[in-house]
């Protein structure tokens, strides 16, 4: 899991790590978060299974990459393997040196690109605009972790519990909407997503149009 | 139960169920959380200290109260806490003494990387290493009985991967808190380190450590792993977790003794292997004691003593030297490369450092062409002014202000140095005027000493104190400062007016952190008088408070693009097309105000109405 401070990173790993112990697995986390509060790169890695050693997910063996936005996703392109799902939050947080104009932002197609280099399976999650439909900004990243449920053998019950239990009783609500409603999204891009014998071309094409139908952004 | 722990978490669990009375720490990544964690349990006193050495010295005392003590520090804190943690050593202890240190491999979060398991040989006191989280916890009541029972300090040494990873572990539920009582016995030859004692003391130490030499031999929980008879490898700490993803099928001496070795253990194990490897993170300190065993072995040839491990970095190397052979799944080709912008850690939207920082570059103090330079190339750079101000930084969020846009600071060493290097540059020679710039944490930290001695020396710096109420870096804790203990109780809070005026500090003035002009117009009058000053930059950390105001917006019609405001690396102002914009989401709006006060256009304005 990757984004930037502030963004719910951690929360949403932390949900992810104790569903995952609590549905019988072993697990270990491991965060790397630069000196800042807010603002810099954080990194979440989460392996799961029956017995795991090394704190840390190699190179090209992540079954899944969740991005909290674009650029942190693509930063960790090379984590995600040949068959593993990248899941990114279709929304940018431009760094100061773009936001200063020294550098630009990657747009959705290098994202594409990027990833299309290390797998061919990339959704798109509008995670930004289903929660501010639900009328709280701070969701998104619930949002993405509903969709990321639907792929992991785990009970909807464990996840909506663990999640009611982190956030504050006035929030419970609208997380637990965020949650189903990135399952939803989930399903649409089960439906859509190409057969592993599509060609990369076909790939590719399907997953733009795919993405255009529930992106917030194009 | 199963529960999902940090080795933070994990210890100070472990430390609770051994029966702490006392815990005392200063923040500092990634060794934090043990005390905070320690703070939200019932019973045992746990402090904030002022600093490390503090904290060690306070962990000593109760230690000879004969109840059992945690102290805990970052490896760098260790540096600081060296003086009693030696002293500690040679006296030994009444309650059992445990001193955690959290080393950080890769600098995550730190001006340093240093491999801390020197402190125990250095000092000759036992260390425990361990490799996950519910060795962190099972370690603790031992690490405390060992202290006891060889009257020595244990050194329980983390990683960064060890602290901060959480696993899944079991703990002792029927377990609770059951502390010591306290009392002190006098007993001058083993508490009073006078020549003539500590001369007595001295051989105690050597037979206390061949002791223990001894008792690892049998530690149960060092644990031989028998496989593959080709490759045998001796790893601990979080080296072990990644060389048991590498090497499958290898043969594995896991140890958690990592000083003393048991060196009848590694023997019996080397004989059973071919191939003898250590691996570890950082020095070969335990490759270079089994060198002198006189086992062949190998280790640093492939396992980088620089930086934090990883599977991959593991592999790699194990491939390199033919340790491997299987071939790695190839990753893809690259096909395109495409540049990503980096995103360094930056001071928040509403940050009290920022106005400070900002008048600090806006002077043009922030490059100093030296005479020579500026002469041959006839005159300066634009934008460069030569002769500025030099700033010498310390350790805390401010720091951040060396990264472009602000690049405001000049040098940064470690806790507190800021005050006597800019003394000695003084001192030097030097012709620039020199500004110190430290937090109010660090300050109380180890700031105090070199403002003392800038007094006594009759310099003539001019130190900021960037005033936040916190400890901000770390979390936010307490310090002397902001009288707020670590349970969280109002106690007796430190003046650092006071504080500095009674330092013999005459002009100390105290600015609003957010006011640009009268920083600078203070700033501008202390650096040219003839004596030491003091200016306290307070304001509010935005985090802590959780300060919220109207965002400002920009009046587009106003705006020019000159980028002033983007200058102040604010994360809240961006570009948009060729103008500036703000974004709403993390504008602080009045509660901060500076990019107001510095727009040379007056192009940002308050929002009319609350935006939600």
């Amino acid at each position: 899991m990757a984004g930037v401070g502030g963004q719910g990173v951690i929360l949403a790993s932390d949900s992810l790590a104790e569903v995952a112990m609590r549905a019988g697995f072993d697990v270990k986390k491991s965060d790397a978060l630069g000196m800042a509060q807010r603002g810099g790169s954080v990194v979440s890695h989460i392996r799961i299974g029956s017995k795991v050693f090394a704190p840390l997910i190699k190179k090209g063996e992540a079954d899944f990459l969740v991005g909290f936005e674009r650029l942190e996703t693509a930063r960790c392109a090379s984590y995600i393997s040949p068959h593993g799902l990248a899941i990114t939050n279709d929304q940018e947080l431009p760094p100061l040196a773009v936001a200063g104009g020294a550098a630009p932002y990657p747009d959705q197609r290098q994202v594409e690109h990027l990833i299309s280099q290390y797998s061919r399976r990339l959704a798109f999650v509008p995670g930004l605009k289903i929660a501010l439909e639900l009328g709280n900004a701070r969701v998104a990243g619930v949002v993405l972790l509903g969709f990321l449920s639907a792929f992991l053998p785990v009970e909807v019950a464990l996840w909506e519990q663990d999640i009611a239990g982190r956030v504050p009783a006035k929030f419970r609500e609208v997380n637990l909407q965020a949650f189903a409603l990135g399952r939803q999204e989930a399903k649409v891009f089960n439906s859509t997503e190409p057969e592993a014998k599509a060609t990369a071309a076909e790939d590719v094409a399907k997953r733009v149009r795919n993405t255009t139908r529930h992106s917030g952004r194009r | 139960m199963k529960r999902l722990l940090s080795g933070n978490e994990a210890i100070a669990l472990g430390a609770y169920h051994a029966g702490i009375s006392v815990a005392a720490a200063y923040p500092g990544t990634p060794s934090t959380e043990i005390l905070e964690n320690l703070a939200k349990l019932p019973g045992p006193y746990v402090e904030w200290s002022t600093n490390e050495k503090v904290a060690m010295e306070v962990g000593l005392g109760a230690s000879y109260g004969g109840v059992r003590t945690l102290v805990s520090m970052k490896h760098v804190g260790l540096n600081v806490a060296a003086d009693p943690f030696f002293a500690a050593s040679v006296t030994g202890v009444r309650g059992g003494l445990v001193v955690v240190s959290c080393d950080d491999p890769g600098m995550h979060s730190s001006q340093g990387e240093q491999d801390n398991r020197h402190f125990a040989r250095f000092a000759k006191v036992p260390m425990l290493e361990p490799s996950d989280s519910q060795e962190a916890y099972d370690l603790m009541p031992i690490a405390f009985q060992l202290s006891e029972e060889f009257d020595t300090p244990v050194m329980v040494r983390t990683t960064t991967r060890i602290s901060h990873c959480k696993g899944v572990m079991e703990i002792d539920e029927a377990a609770s808190w059951q502390p010591k009582r306290a009392h002190f016995i006098r007993e001058l030859d083993k508490f009073v380190m006078v020549p003539s004692n500590a001369r007595k003391r001295r051989p105690l130490m050597e037979e206390r450590i061949a002791k223990l030499a001894l008792w690892v031999e049998n530690f149960p929980k060092n644990e031989m792993i028998i496989q593959s008879k080709k490759l045998g490898i001796i790893a601990f700490g979080a080296a072990y977790q990644y060389a048991r993803e590498v090497f499958k099928n290898a043969s594995f001496l896991k140890l958690l003794t990592t000083y003393p070795l048991p060196t009848q253990l590694i023997t019996d194990f080397s004989r059973q292997v071919e191939t003898l490897v250590v691996v570890e993170e950082l020095d070969p300190f335990v490759e270079e004691q089994v060198k002198a065993m006189g086992l062949k072995v190998r280790g640093k040839e492939f396992v980088p003593p620089i930086g934090e491990l990883t599977t991959d970095i593991l592999e790699d190397g194990a491939r390199r030297v033919g340790l491997l052979k299987n071939g790695r799944k190839a990753l893809p080709q690259k096909e395109t490369q495409v540049e990503l912008p980096v995103r360094p850690p930056i001071l928040c939207a509403g940050c009290p450092h920022i106005a400070t920082t900002f008048v600090l570059r806006r002077l043009g103090f922030y490059r100093h062409l030296s005479p020579p330079q500026a002469d041959e190339g006839g005159k300066l750079p634009a934008g460069l002014r030569q002769g500025g101000i030099i700033a010498t930084s310390d350790i805390g969020c401010y720091t951040l202000a060396v990264y472009p846009p602000l690049l405001a600071l000049d040098t940064c060493a470690c806790m507190g140095a800021s005050i006597g290097q800019a003394l000695g540059l003084e001192k030097a020679g030097v012709p620039n005027k020199i500004v110190a710039v430290i937090g109010d944490s660090t300050f109380v930290h180890s700031g105090i000493t070199g403002l003392v001695d800038m007094v006594y020396n009759q310099g003539s710096g001019t130190v900021i104190i960037l005033d936040n109420d916190t400890t901000a870096m770390t979390g936010h804790q307490g310090h002397p400062g902001t009288g707020i203990s670590a349970r969280g109780e109002k106690v007796t809070k430190v003046d650092l007016e006071l504080l500095c005026r009674g330092l013999g500090v005459r002009d100390v003035n105290v600015v609003d952190a957010f006011e640009v002009a009268e920083i600078e117009r203070t700033l501008r009058r202390c650096v040219e008088i003839e004596e030491p000053s003091v200016i306290i930059a307070r304001g509010p950390c935005p985090l802590k408070e959780r300060v919220a105001g109207t965002p400002f917006t920009i009046d587009a019609e106003q705006c020019d693009g000159c980028a002033t405001c983007l200058r102040l690396g604010c994360p809240a102002l961006i570009r948009e097309g060729d103008k500036a914009g703000i974004d709403q989401t993390q504008c602080v709006g009045g509660a901060c105000g500076v990019c107001l006060q510095i727009c040379p256009r007056e192009a940002i304005v308050k929002a009319e109405s609350k935006i939600a």
